[in-house]
């Protein structure tokens, strides 16, 4: 099942390189990621918890190199955003003007590489299914990027390649850590081998301090970040989608799905340093948000910016903390995929997208300003929405960090952490109010709303962010014991 | 009583505003009619409610227990069911209401779906048995003032207001959740019940318990629009009239009051804490009541009186007089409730005009609205028996027997409530019509005067022993009783009286007959430069540093250490040779090299 979820948009991919119409396929690939994902994530029975779905196809017996898949809770609600905003890209998508089937064909594979990534037990697929969904990252930025393209494109490719080669290290200094005779690529083993002691204390330090900065830079932790907004803000809609819906959570992943279990005492270590480059994240970059005049920069920052959250809630070490930051990956994956959808709607009319240039479109596009005015409410979290029921957990989980933790550092961290709600309230609701509100603009352009077929893919993000902001313990239910297995004892 | 009323009570309004968003948007009569049907359910199981049984029930929403636990709880106390009845009493009679005042309006739909869902968020702080749930709603209510105050958004001050009062909340609520979270960290939970037995158990410093205690507060300084917040209060009159009725006179304003007498247990911990709720409460009702005589827009002033009115409240709050607090708290939302109708029917009548100086001489124009106007004025200013008199008296005296500089403050407010208010009664009521649309105005149709008329019996009765003891519950009845015996109580209704005496006569006497401001006074007329003040605090601070950070991204941190240091500047040359974009083979070559790099480290060191 999980293997299918991967290669089904592999194989649409290469059946469109090889000539199937485009984006027929690339969308029949998409809804039957989602409809799997969803079938998954549905028939994943919790009372058993642990890995399920596995299997382990040998590759390189001697070397103990497998192709494994498996999936536990924390998996499953990767995966079902996934295909959720792999969807939702994919329907959105405008025409393309040139070479149509290569630009399809590389957006399935950035899905296929994030599912992979999701999907793996084990250390080197893990890895090399990211690498697979970046590279066509480069590309569609490079080719069919608006703007600053080939800057943006050239310091993404620059910053994310160094940022893998620092993961590599790390991957390579974890390996080694383990005795010898119990190496293994098996993140399963690892984990157990953890459990028991087998990683010693003196030795996780370092490659911790490789994963954090590693995963960090993929994941824009302060100051790693400055790839992130202009990347954004010249990729192709779709691709902005899923790369800071869902690419980007690889590295959040990572961190909880390997740092925290093999490398605890490394976490213990370097909580400090963390704590105060997420506080950069959240302060600083939200400063850096307000003063942004495009709208799409300005999303792009403040996507970086609420990465300082999903960081505090890993940083605290514990079951609140850690399963909040895990929802607050999936609530911010659909409501940053959403809020990138329209921009996209709105560039196709405001290429430029600067605010001053807006006014008044709420008056006569009110639906995307209705959906408008709930990504962004989403974003801030209010309320209803995920993103909230998420917050909240990582708060209270900040507040009382895990064991061997300082917590006066933590409930500072979580005083800079609530002025960040104030501060991305201030750029969200200036930026709703110069597009959306008061006078329309004198020399605008005619505004309507989407066509009806465009609202669905933004239904069914704002959907899911709304189930789990009202039940957000029915995602918890899946997220706790898996977050528990991983949590040092 | 079915104990599942209070969850029926909660969930009508909501299912009200997602069946007015998703299917009736755009018939307006028809999403009229549930939402009133829905505030109509609510006040009748409100009632039923009243008449039952005490009780709480919850559902687990997010559960890590034993570390944290949220329930969505529901608790039925006499102090949620006295707020019960103020809030789906006055939200039915101002849903009533906006059926003729809005039904100009092209977005009438819209309108009435975010009422719904403004009474779905403060049935949820009402009902709310604990404080993060009790957040939520908090937050939902903010919402929906934000659409409510925006309604009218394309008129770019309406925008500014929504923007204006949700992020004062927002800076109100950054104090209320870190108070919410260091009581938490001490008693191990939200639930009020549950804290407020932990607490006692608990020996926790003096310094701890003011610090949250005052954190908390913070809550209320932004919901309740407390000095040095209560910027937002006067800008969210840009809302329709029935909003600034039900939500910022009557209702939501009063939020922060009733949260305070919800955890009067924690509050009453510090001393110091008391101390400083009591001196904002008094400094927001002397500076509001300032500003409040030199307006000119009436609804502006009336909002102004709210401020000062809950200046009062939180006042009584921090004297230890919850009691007394959620008496005023009653007996004001009658009759401000009344007085934003009656203004809305004058401003309805008059085409939108809102300067009191274009009025006058409209008692004899509309004698419904000037009848029932007035007896909202005279419970206002404390005119004996009616019901501002009794309640104001209360706090009067609490601070009587407390703090003589208080009551000092509290008797000068209540003489400038009676200056200010006679001032907009004669200036509007009496003398002679000053404009063309004042000549031809006239009551309204009978939905929107019978809302006035049964306001007006409630603003007259409200205080009378047949109706507040029962209103308020044992609890409360009888510790106003306390304070009413503790003394003082003659000398402290002279001296009220004598106030406000002097306070109507001196206006009476100045504004008799006036067609414009005799005595302007520019620092009250521009509302003591606290909205300049705070522009150029902002521009001082958060946008300098905010330009400053996106100047230190853009060319320190993007442009230095980025482009500039050496090693990245290496390894930018050394990918670059190989990637040319659009090339394939580049990006190919680079992730063969990763494999290829691993697999000698994992396999062959």
């Amino acid at each position: 099942m999980l293997s299918l979820i991967i290669f089904i948009p592999i194989l649409a991919a290469l059946a469109i390189f090889v000539g199937a119409p485009a984006r027929k396929t690339a969308f029949g690939a998409a809804v039957a990621q989602f409809v799997l994902t969803l079938f998954a994530f549905l028939s994943y029975d919790k009372t058993i918890g642990k890995y399920q779905f596995t299997s382990v196809t040998p590759i390189v017996a001697d070397w103990k190199l497998n192709y494994a898949v498996g999936a536990d809770g924390l998996s499953l609600v990767m995966l079902l955003l996934t295909g959720i905003v792999t969807l939702a890209a994919v329907w959105v998508t405008p025409k393309i003007e040139k070479r149509e089937n290569l630009f399809y064909g590389c957006l399935l594979f950035i899905s296929a590489g994030a599912a992979g990534a999701f999907a793996s037990t084990d250390l080197f697929f893990f890895y090399s299914f990211h690498e697979l969904a970046l590279i066509p990252t480069f590309l569609l930025i490079g080719l069919w990027g608006t703007g600053e393209r080939y800057t943006a494109a050239w310091k993404i490719t620059i910053y994310l390649g160094i940022g893998s080669i620092i993961l590599l290290i790390g991957l390579v200094d974890l390996y080694f850590a383990v005795p010898e005779g119990f190496r293994t690529f098996s993140l399963i083993d690892l984990q157990s081998l953890a459990a028991n002691g087998h990683i010693p204390a003196a030795a996780q330090s370092r490659p911790y301090l490789f994963l954090l900065i590693g995963f960090g830079v993929l994941v824009s932790l302060f100051p790693f970040h400055s790839w992130a907004p202009p990347a954004y803000a010249s990729a192709p809609t779709p691709v902005t989608m899923l790369h800071a819906g869902v690419l980007k959570k690889f590295g959040l992943y990572g961190l909880i799905r390997v740092a925290l279990p093999l490398l605890p005492e490394g976490a213990k270590a370097w909580a400090s340093l963390l704590l105060i480059l997420l506080v950069g994240n959240i302060i600083y970059i939200g400063l850096v948000t307000i003063a942004q005049k495009k709208l799409d920069l300005l999303l792009g920052y403040s996507s970086v910016m609420h990465m300082g959250y999903i960081f505090l809630g890993i940083a605290a070490l514990n079951l609140v903390g850690v399963s909040g930051a895990a929802l607050l990956m999936f609530a911010h994956g659909l409501s940053i995929a959403a809020l990138f959808a329209m921009a996209g709607f709105l560039r196709e009319k405001n290429p430029l997208l600067l605010l001053e240039s807006f006014g008044g479109v709420a008056k006569s596009a009110p639906w995307l300003g209705f959906a408008f005015g709930l990504a962004a409410f989403a974003s801030i979290g209010l309320p209803g929405f995920a993103n909230f029921a998420s917050e909240l957990s990582v708060f209270f989980g900040a507040f009382k960090p895990g064991a061997g933790l300082v917590a006066s550092n933590f409930q500072l961290a979580t005083v800079f952490a609530l002025w960040g709600v104030v501060i991305s309230a201030v750029y969200m609701l200036r930026a709703f109010r110069a597009i959306f509100l008061g006078p329309p603009a004198a020399d605008a352009v005619e505004w309507a709303d989407p066509v009806k077929s465009l609202r669905w893919p933004i239904i069914l993000l704002l959907a899911f962010l709304l189930i789990a902001g009202f039940a957000p313990g029915a995602f918890f239910a899946y997220l706790q014991p898996s977050i528990q297995a991983l949590l040092p004892k | 009583m079915d104990s599942r009323f209070p969850w029926f009570i909660l969930l009508a309004p909501l299912v009200s505003a997602i069946l007015i968003q998703l299917f009736t948007r755009k018939s307006r009569g028809v999403s009229a009619t549930i939402s009133v049907l829905s505030v109509s359910f609510t006040l009748i199981a409100s009632l039923f409610v009243f008449f039952g049984h005490d009780g709480t029930s919850e559902i687990p929403w997010l559960d890590f227990r034993p570390a944290f636990y949220v329930p969505i709880g529901v608790t039925i106390d006499e102090l949620s069911k006295l707020m019960l009845l103020v809030v789906t009493g006055i939200g039915t009679l101002v849903h009533i209401y906006s059926l003729v005042y809005m039904k100009e309006d092209e977005s009438e739909a819209r309108f009435f779906g975010n009422l719904s869902l403004f009474m779905f968020s403060m049935l949820g702080i009402v009902l709310a048995n604990n404080f993060a749930m009790m957040f939520i709603f908090w937050e939902l209510v903010g919402v929906s003032s934000y659409l409510l105050i925006g309604h009218w958004f394309t008129r770019d001050t309406a925008a500014a207001a929504a923007n204006k009062a949700f992020i004062a909340n927002r800076i109100g609520d950054f104090g209320f959740m870190l108070g919410i979270l260091m009581v938490w960290t001490a008693t191990g939970t939200v639930v009020f019940s549950e804290m407020q037995a932990s607490l006692p158990t608990l020996s926790l410093t003096a310094g701890f318990l003011t610090l949250s205690a005052l954190l908390i507060f913070c809550g209320a300084i932004g919901k309740s629009a407390q000095f040095p917040l209560h910027v937002w209060l006067p800008d969210a009159m840009e809302g329709p009239t029935p909003v600034s009725a039900l939500i910022h006179a009557a209702t939501m304003v009063a939020a922060g009051v009733y949260m305070l007498a919800r955890v009067s247990f924690l509050i009453q911990l510090s001393a110091t804490a008391l101390t400083v709720i009591a001196s904002i409460g008094m400094i927001t009702a002397v500076l509001a009541a300032l500003i409040a005589t030199q307006q000119d827009d009436i609804k502006r002033i009336l909002a102004y009186s709210t401020l000062s009115q809950l200046g009062y409240m939180i006042c009584a709050i921090g004297l230890a007089a919850p009691g007394a607090a959620m008496f005023h708290l009653f007996t004001h939302a009658f009759f401000k409730a009344l007085l934003f109708l009656g203004a809305g029917a004058i401003i309805h009548a008059m085409h939108h005009e809102q300067d009191i100086w274009k009025m006058g001489g409209l008692s004899k124009k509309m004698k419904w609205t000037s009848l029932t106007f007035a007896a909202g004025y005279l419970a206002l200013i404390g005119f004996p028996g009616l019901s501002g008199f009794f309640s104001k008296d209360v706090i009067l005296l609490a601070a009587w027997q407390q703090s003589p500089l208080i009551f000092i403050l509290a008797l000068f407010t209540a003489l400038l409530t009676a200056f200010y208010m006679t001032r907009l009664f004669v200036v509007v009521f009496l003398g002679n019509t000053r404009s063309p649309a004042a000549d031809h105005a006239h009551d309204g149709p009978l939905t929107m005067t019978a809302p006035l008329i049964i306001l007006a019996v409630l603003s007259v009765i409200a205080g009378w022993s047949i109706v507040a003891p029962h209103a308020l519950g044992e609890t409360f009845s009888q510790a106003i009783e306390t304070i009413e015996k503790s003394g003082g109580r003659i000398p402290v209704m002279i001296l009220a009286t004598g106030a406000f005496l002097i306070g109507a006569g001196a206006s009476f006497v100045l504004y008799k007959g006036r067609s414009q401001e005799p005595v302007p006074f520019a620092p009250f007329r521009d509302k003591l430069y606290f909205d300049e003040i705070y522009a150029a605090l902002i521009a001082g601070t958060q946008d300098l540093l905010a330009t400053l950070a996106r100047f230190i991204d853009q060319w320190l941190i993007d442009g230095v250490l980025v482009r500039g240091s050496s090693g990245l500047a290496w390894a930018t040359g050394f990918v670059l040779r190989f990637l040319q974009f659009g090339n394939l083979q580049g990006y190919a070559f680079l992730f063969g090299l990763g494999v290829v790099a691993t697999i000698y480290l994992l396999v062959f060191r």
